[in-house]
């Protein structure tokens, strides 16, 4: 495979063993028991669950933002719990972009600031990042809103911006909490598809956490969480033979 | 030193960009949020203010000149008095400080939770807040002292006319003994005050923005404000 050839390993992130345990109070909660996933390079893949099933604990653990009770999560290989803040904060920065349910955008900045803020973090210089932030924008179908603040975009926007932003220094895996959360059926699909295209034109690996059935539709892999243990893994193949086709409704 | 992966680059430790860059975010939080950055400086602005008010007062009071025309003499006790003053309205400047800068990194967390999965280091996160709490202290200070030192001189022109400026006595003295005579006038006081106000106002951003540096994203993202 090509990947191989270029000494990339075939896995992009493989978590063994995981277990995270919250302390509410006087009681231990185990959000995590015993999960095992293996994530290839370039798929995208969905987990799925109720909540409080340990979907976006997973996916705290897998993403870096959260240290697991047990267990290990490696990225490319390499074992996340040995990296110090510094590689830590190397490793948020050029290999994970991450997409949230709220977007967490930084309302004081514009569009295209927001955009190369992390390739400012990897020391890229300013005339450079902002050619490229500016094509990013351009990439997620905001070309032409570049000076605009978040408060002057719309949800769909802001999530579009989020996603350019997610991009910035090329990573290899894009981690997307609930993308589709905030907003309405038709900006939900429209973020999905964009999603879609840029896992299958930039080979970037997708991992999101979602209720969202019609993420379904897009992914290569659905895994589906419940009570902090995998209860199933679905190959895209199997889903479609199984549930035919999830359409959303039409608004208006 | 890198560490070998199995991705397209090996990882690196993150170099922190910057102070220029950091100045830069923090003007700009600054003048977007200019409303709270006012309420955040009124601390310091209150407390530097009342304690320029009381040096001047001191100054002016304990000056020859008033003591020999006016008959108005700072005996002993006024003198401990005053000390009492000023120890207290630096308490309660600090204080002050001290609640604004916690509500100020609080309200942020998810931002900051933000900026680290975006890549920056805890200590660029402490960075920001400090250029913000020394900036914002240091204008607060700055418009106090103004403030302070400027209605108590109109007041005691008015009193004594402007002549008594030319003769003024100490802000702060502290005579205990013969060899122990600690005597402060007023322009040194003032000054001392303003620089005083900016470093408590960076040292009280210190404890609260290097807790919320040091948490882990997923739980500064959690925060529903």
């Amino acid at each position: 495979m090509a990947n191989r050839a270029r000494g990339l390993s075939e896995y992009v992130v493989r978590a063994k063993d995981l277990l995270k345990d919250y302390q509410l109070g006087r009681y231990s909660v185990r959000a995590l028991d015993g999960v095992e996933l293996d994530i290839r390079r370039g798929e995208y893949i969905s987990i799925m669950g109720p909540s409080g099933s340990g979907k976006s604990t997973l996916f705290n653990m897998i993403g870096g933002l959260d240290k697991p009770s047990g267990g290990t999560v490696f990225i490319n290989e390499v074992d996340m719990a040995q990296l110090d803040a510094g590689e830590l904060a190397w490793l948020r920065c050029r290999t994970i972009g991450y997409i949230f349910q709220t977007f967490n955008l930084i309302t004081v900045m514009t569009a295209l600031e927001n955009v190369t803020l992390p390739m400012i973090f990897a020391g890229v210089a300013t005339d450079e990042a902002m050619q490229k932030g500016a094509k990013l924008l351009e990439t997620v179908g905001l070309g032409d809103r570049l000076q605009h603040k978040p408060t002057e975009l719309s949800g769909g926007q802001q999530q579009r911006v989020a996603i350019a932003r997610a991009l910035a220094n090329d990573p290899d895996i894009v981690l997307a909490d609930e993308p589709t959360g905030n907003l309405d059926l038709r900006t939900g699909k429209e973020i999905i598809m964009l999603l879609r295209r840029l896992n299958q034109e930039r080979g970037v690996t997708i991992i999101s956490a979602t209720h969202d059935l019609k993420m379904i539709d897009v992914s290569d892999r659905v895994v589906w969480i419940r009570d902090g243990k995998i209860e199933r893994v679905e190959e895209r193949a199997e889903i479609e033979v199984r549930v035919g086709q999830v359409e959303g409704e039409e608004a208006g | 030193m890198s560490k070998a992966t199995a991705g397209s680059v090996p990882i690196q430790k993150l170099k922190m960009p910057p102070w220029r860059q950091a100045a830069r975010t923090s003007m700009k939080s600054i003048s977007v949020r200019i409303g709270r950055a006012i309420i955040t400086s009124s601390g310091i602005f209150l407390g530097v203010a009342f304690l320029s008010a009381v040096l001047t007062s001191s100054a002016v009071l304990s000056s020859e000149y008033v003591a020999k025309k006016f008959s108005i003499s700072l005996g002993q006790a006024d003198q401990v008095r005053n000390i009492w003053l000023v120890v207290i309205s630096l308490l309660v400047a600090t204080v002050g400080i001290i609640n604004a800068m916690l509500m100020a990194v609080t309200e942020r967390y998810k931002e900051i939770g933000t900026m680290k999965c975006l890549g920056a280091l805890d200590g660029f996160i402490v960075r920001l807040f400090l250029l913000e709490s020394g900036l914002l202290g240091s204008l607060g200070a700055l418009a106090g002292a103004l403030l302070g030192w400027g209605l108590m001189s109109l007041y005691y022109a008015a009193r004594f006319g402007w002549g008594v400026f030319g003769h003024l006595g100490y802000a702060m003295r502290i005579h205990l003994t013969t060899h122990i005579d600690l005597k402060l006038p007023l322009s040194a006081a003032i000054a001392a005050s303003i620089i005083l106000g900016g470093a408590l106002s960076v040292l009280a951003a210190l404890y609260p923005s290097w807790r919320a540096a040091k948490m882990p994203p997923a739980a500064a993202l959690r925060v529903e404000i």
